[in-house]
């Protein structure tokens, strides 16, 4: 039960990564204004990931937490994928 | 009697299930997603048309302001834990403004909508066919739960800025504060996607 006494985050760290998250939304708001096809939702979707992944891991504390959170988290997002791409196969192939 | 380690174990509980309810919320939105992927695979021409019609400006802008709002729950934790009561409340406090200010933004964005006749059920959406019907029924639906969701944060934030200045909250009892940052940074990550699916994508 040590892990409530965790480290306390530095103000600077969120600040780093605020930086890093407004960067990347201005990034790919620039991304999709570049015609690449279908490469643009890719993109823009790709980015959103990656955001995500830092909104996880540091504001909401995965790096520093129990393991099992991070665990579930990713169970989550695989069945969430899972039950995406089994509807694309099913309209994609009927 | 409660000792320290039973009230570290109750913290634990406590967030062990709100990420149960956050996971409740990833799995309704996820299906929204899926929703909106699908019917946009049905009718690209008529979505990207539709989607050309969104300010890019406006949901960009929303997007940082939520980013911010996000920052500054963040560091409130730290704040309380480095019992700092005065900067917490500074954080929580402008947590408030920019979620407010996100919902300004999101009024005037649906009032210029409804403004032209584009709102679920119109005469103008019923012209323009079956596609941008489908896209405009989405777009209403998906982001107004997610103010929804912005307005209920705003209530548990503001809530748990009482408990702050009335010292329930402090450097070793924050579980509520840590709870209530966890469910407004999980509708800035679902807001992180229905960015790129209503604004960007087109």
């Amino acid at each position: 039960m040590e892990k409530e006494q965790e480290q306390i985050i530095p103000y600077r760290t969120f600040l780093i990564v605020l930086v890093v998250l407004i960067g990347l939304t201005l990034l790919s708001a620039t991304i999709t204004q570049i015609y690449l096809g279908a490469l643009t939702a890719a993109a823009a979707l790709i980015i959103a990931a990656v955001k995500s992944s830092f909104v996880l891991r540091i504001f909401m504390h995965l790096k520093t937490d129990f393991k099992i959170f991070t665990y579930l988290v990713i169970a989550v997002t695989l069945l969430i994928i899972t039950v995406i791409t089994l509807t694309f196969l099913d309209y994609l192939f009927r | 009697m409660n000792t320290s380690t039973d009230k570290q174990y109750q913290a634990l509980t406590a967030k062990f299930g709100m990420w149960v309810f956050l996971f409740t919320e990833m799995l309704l939105f996820g299906g929204l997603f899926i929703v909106y992927s699908v019917y946009r695979l049905r009718n690209a021409e008529a979505f990207h048309m539709a989607s050309q019609d969104m300010s890019v400006f406006i949901g960009t802008a929303n997007t940082i302001i939520l980013l911010i709002s996000s920052a500054t729950i963040a560091m409130s934790i730290t704040a309380v834990r480095n019992n700092k009561k005065k900067h917490a409340l500074l954080f929580t406090g402008t947590t408030v403004v920019l979620g407010l200010l996100f919902l300004v933004n999101k009024y005037f964005e649906w009032g210029e909508h409804i403004r032209q006749g584009i709102y679920p059920g119109s005469k103008t959406l019923e012209l323009r066919g079956y596609g941008d019907t489908l896209f405009y029924g989405l777009y209403f639906f998906m982001t107004g739960l997610h103010a929804l969701h912005i307005i209920i944060g705003l209530i548990v934030i503001i809530v748990i800025m009482t408990f702050i200045a009335r010292n329930r909250i402090h450097s070793t009892r924050y579980s509520v504060l840590e709870n209530g940052g966890l469910y407004w940074h999980l509708v800035d990550m679902i807001w992180i996607f229905l960015y790129p699916l209503f604004y960007l994508i087109t």
